[in-house]
């Protein structure tokens, strides 16, 4: 199930980062502003719990469109790092603001599935784990059929193999990175909406989960949508495997440890594109 | 006139205990000097490397770390059967190691995260810090875990003929941190005046063009590296026996992200601009404190302000202060008289 939500924010970060060469650490944020609004639908204004999830995505879409449009839209070729310290400002400031409003208590979410387990043959799985991985299945493929099949995504491949060529062949730069944005963005949204009602809620609850995205991203490849997917379930396992074997303390270091080992070995990432920063 | 300001700076600087006679406002100070320390040694590497760093609290963390551990002592099982033990040291050993193996730690780092360049440098050295984080955090028998490293002795130094002298307080405090940033300076203007800074910006400027012409790269760069640890490193020591405990917070990113605040608003790659920077955003809290009901508030307008200083001024306080500076200059050139020496140029 873990799998499945890194997957699904790391292909949103790795969409941004290797369309828009932004490093976007406003992602955490994205991610925890996707379980707020979850828990207000759900929790304060009663809402049902799968309408919810489309809002909150749907808000999560939203955001990351202001973001793009009121930040990043004036910063069209400025160097990474600029960019760079305007997403870490937006992030602080983001993260802040969620503090104050929702204060830094952990919110629980209800969730509609029954407690009692599924079991299948000597295995068994919660319910409300099982619909967090179907759905973020579900939104994987999804975003596969958008970048391969429609005509945004024509241009965000386009874009991403070489943008100023893209923008002489008539591709409208701004509206996709508009776009690639929004969706990325969603992503995440929509990955806090799932794992807020199995976890807790917190302020701070997006910077590891950003942090853990880079680190699929990294393991992945830059731009790479089939990296960042296996490079999701791949973190989840070896964290698995870590929490086992090591210590459950060292859990969240394996992800780290494992960015440092990859870009020793191969610094294009596990699935290397030809393309590499700097 | 440049000598004259710098001399009546120090002169400020020196006599603030004496005017300054609130606790308060001293410790703000030193704390502030401790982080503008770190921020001159991040600039070292982002300034004049180009390489943007959001790792540095690693160093800083492994030099309060080393220092708090050296003067306090520890025992410690590497291997199940392999207990490895060393007897409290005296203080000023204990921060020169803490600066040594910093800088150690910068060598190794350095050795492997310039393998790569841009986001992913970015990427590795935020990595290392987390690792460093998680370390601190686990590793109980050493650090203590999140109870923290308590009653960490303060500097005691003892002179021939004189009694023995120990750093408590926020008078002897200040002065210590004033000195080290003296020290830190001097020693990044000689580095960055030197062929090898000059080398250093080389390569920021353009790196296969430097490269073409026999710079190596690596080399520099690990030794931008090198330096800028140790002295991250030793801005940790003197924050661990000022504070007198070490928590595994001291790896948290938003220190990194203060020292980069300092260093981008305040100009990187100027000598000043670190500590223009690291002035103002290390009293800025404080000020901020004074109006803001809620510290959430006081982090929201940073970060806002954070990314305003980006907009407004790309290149930093500093710069923008000497164009200004310049232009005002160059404004009152032509009234001089244009024959003979030229007056009007005398202004860089």
């Amino acid at each position: 199930m873990l799998g499945g939500i890194y997957a699904l924010l790391g292909i949103g970060l790795t969409l941004i980062f290797g369309i828009m060469r932004v490093v976007n650490f406003t992602h955490g944020e994205l991610y925890s502003f996707g379980a707020y609004m979850m828990f207000m639908f759900v929790m304060l204004l009663h809402l049902d719990f799968f309408l919810s999830l489309v809002l909150a995505t749907a808000l999560g879409v939203a955001l990351g469109a202001v973001i793009e449009f009121v930040l990043l839209r004036r910063l069209r070729g400025a160097d990474i790092d600029t960019t760079m310290l305007v997403m870490i400002g937006a992030w602080i400031a983001m993260q802040n603001v969620e503090q104050l409003i929702w204060s830094g208590v952990a919110k629980s979410i209800t969730s509609p599935f029954p407690s009692a387990p599924l079991v299948l043959g000597g295995i068994s799985v919660a319910w409300s784990r099982l619909f967090v991985f179907a759905v973020a299945l579900l939104l994987i493929a999804g975003t596969y059929a958008l970048v391969d099949r429609t005509r945004i995504g024509r241009a965000m491949r386009a874009t991403f193999q070489d943008g100023d060529t893209a923008r002489l062949m008539g591709v409208d730069i701004d509206t996709t990175y508009l776009a690639t944005f929004a969706l990325g963005s969603g992503l995440a949204a929509a990955a806090g909406a799932l794992l807020g009602p199995v976890f807790v809620v917190t302020p701070g609850m997006g910077d590891l989960a950003a942090l853990k995205a880079f680190a699929i991203v990294i393991l992945g490849g830059l731009g790479s949508i089939l990296g960042a997917t296996i490079g999701g379930f791949l973190l989840a396992f070896i964290e698995e495997l870590g929490a086992g074997y090591l210590s459950s303390g060292y859990r969240d270091a394996m992800g780290f440890a494992l960015i440092i080992l990859v870009l020793l070995m191969r610094p294009t990432g596990l699935i290397s594109r030809k393309d590499r920063i700097g | 006139m440049r000598r004259l300001a710098i001399l009546a700076l120090l002169a400020l600087l020196l006599s603030v205990p004496l005017w300054v006679g609130n606790f308060y406002v001293l410790h703000v100070l030193i704390v502030t000097g401790i982080f503008t320390i770190a921020a001159m040694s991040l600039n070292l590497l982002l300034g004049y490397t180009g390489q943007l760093s959001l790792g540095h609290a690693v160093f800083f963390g492994i030099g309060a770390y080393v220092s708090a551990l050296v003067s306090l002592g520890f025992a410690v099982h590497l291997a199940p059967d392999w207990l490895v033990t060393l007897d409290p040291q005296p203080v000023w050993l204990a921060m020169l190691c803490a600066v040594a193996i910093a800088g150690l730690c910068g060598w190794a780092i350095g050795r492997v995260s310039f393998k790569v360049r841009g986001a992913y440098f970015v990427i590795v050295t935020i990595s290392f810090a987390e690792v460093a984080r998680l370390v601190a955090l686990n590793w109980d028998e050493l650090t203590q875990g999140p109870m923290a490293l308590n009653n960490i002795p303060p500097l005691a130094v003892s002179l021939p003929g004189l009694d023995e002298f120990d750093f408590i307080g926020k008078v002897p405090n200040y002065y210590l941190v004033l000195v080290a940033a003296i020290l830190a300076y001097v020693v990044i203007a000689r580095l960055v005046h030197s062929r090898a800074g000059r080398a250093m910006i080389a390569l920021k400027e353009n790196e296969p063009l430097a490269s073409s012409v026999g710079i190596e790269v690596t080399r520099y760069l690990v030794l931008a590296a090198v330096v800028s640890a140790a002295i991250a490193g030793a801005a940790g020591a003197l924050y661990a026996h000022y504070i007198q405990i070490v928590d595994p917070n001291v790896f948290m990113f938003l220190y990194t992200v203060t020292m980069v605040i300092m260093v981008v608003a305040g100009g990187k790659g100027t000598l000043a601009g670190p500590i223009v920077g690291g002035l103002i955003f290390g009293l800025l809290p404080e000020v901020l404190r004074s109006f803001a009901i809620r510290p959430e508030v006081q982090w929201v307008a940073y970060g806002v302000l954070m990314i305003l200083i980006v907009y407004l001024l790309p290149n930093g306080i500093v710069p923008a202060v000497a164009s200004l500076w310049n232009r005002a200059g160059r404004a009152d050139a032509p009234a001089a008289p244009t024959t003979g020496s030229s007056p009007g140029r005398i202004v860089p």
